[in-house]
């Protein structure tokens, strides 16, 4: 890699049909924060994007807690959740109108507990900042991003992008 | 492994006497998302700025969470607003900031895109507004040129406009 290089796409999937979930796994861990780009639609309408993360497999305890503020165009509020085994990535909705931009910071770090910070939008619906703990000190080396209510349709893309400190 | 990505595709300073737009057109193509970076003051005592898509400012419709530095608030609109700036009678020499992010420019599909944008002034009189911004241009035609003007007025000099190209490959 050129010296400073940074911002680098590990890799990039599109719905080539109907899915509920989305996974990338073997994530290398040569960068130091990782940042998911998500475009995501449904046949539905507004639906939360989960993201549920892990170290050789999706971890299924109850190691997540977040806590988010939120504007669905009339009322402002706030929130949080503990003890939970996941968090939010993004947002779908018809015409593609739902986006995520999530930052895994110091995701290969062994000596700390992830923070995730997460952009979570439908622009007819809500937008919504989570910042969330993952109570693990293992490196993410993977992480699931799905739709519990509606599948997302064919077209939905999600990037995934290195960022390297040095 | 991939190449990086990010690239610079141009930039504008405003110079004396201040802009009434800044215009990026003739985009390229050949990246998967864009994202644009700005530092914007008004001239005048007007606090926002628009955007335009392919010199559209139709079938926009966005969803905000403000903070005016007071009670948080939300409200929805459909038009082209995009972020608020510094003005005239706040604190000399301070510019807002704010970011732009379009994933699939190119789609014909919709186009939802991001934004974020702060303003700080040191200056408990006069207003500040940061807003986190949803936004959508219902539109299937691929981006290819982007404006931005103030609600009145101009940009004032040495305001800055940077749109860059991200690469997923």
């Amino acid at each position: 890699m050129a010296a400073g290089a940074t911002y680098v796409p590990i890799a990039t999937q599109t719905a080539s049909g109907s899915v509920s979930s989305i996974t990338f796994s073997s994530i290398p861990q040569t960068y130091t924060d990782l940042v998911l780009i998500i475009n995501a639609g449904n046949l539905t309408g507004d639906s939360g994007a989960e993201l549920r993360v892990g170290n050789g497999s999706i971890d299924t305890g109850t190691t997540l807690s977040w806590t988010y503020m939120q504007g669905d165009g009339s009322s402002a509020g706030s929130g949080r959740a503990t003890n939970i085994n996941y968090t939010y990535a993004g947002r779908s909705n018809t015409n593609f109108a739902g986006i995520g931009i999530v930052h895994l910071m110091n995701y290969s770090n062994t000596n700390v507990y992830k923070t995730i910070i997460s952009k979570a939008e439908s622009p007819t619906a809500r937008v919504q900042v989570f910042v969330s703990t993952w109570r693990s000190t293992s490196a993410i080396d993977i992480f699931r991003v799905s739709d519990p209510s509606y599948n997302f349709t064919a077209g939905s893309t999600f990037t995934l992008y290195g960022i390297a400190a040095a | 492994m991939a190449n990086p990505t990010f690239t610079l595709i141009a930039s504008n300073t405003v110079g004396s006497g201040g802009v009434a737009s800044v215009t990026f057109s003739s985009i390229p193509a050949t990246y998967t998302d864009l994202m644009l970076k700005g530092s914007a003051r008004n001239n005048s005592t007007y606090p926002f700025g628009y955007v335009q898509f392919n010199g559209s400012s139709s079938n926009f419709q966005r969803i905000n969470l403000d903070n005016n530095g007071g009670t948080p608030a939300s409200y929805s609109a459909s038009d082209n607003l995009l972020f608020a700036t510094t003005q005239s009678v706040t604190t000399a020499n301070t510019f807002n900031s704010f970011d732009v992010y379009i994933p699939n420019y190119t789609s014909s599909n919709y186009k939802s895109f991001s934004v974020d944008s702060v303003t700080e002034n040191n200056d408990a009189t006069a207003a500040i507004l940061d807003i986190l911004g949803a936004n959508l241009w219902s539109n299937t035609s691929a981006i290819t040129s982007v404006s931005f003007y103030p609600s009145s007025s101009n940009f004032a000099q040495y305001s800055t406009f940077s749109l860059y190209g991200i690469s997923n490959s």
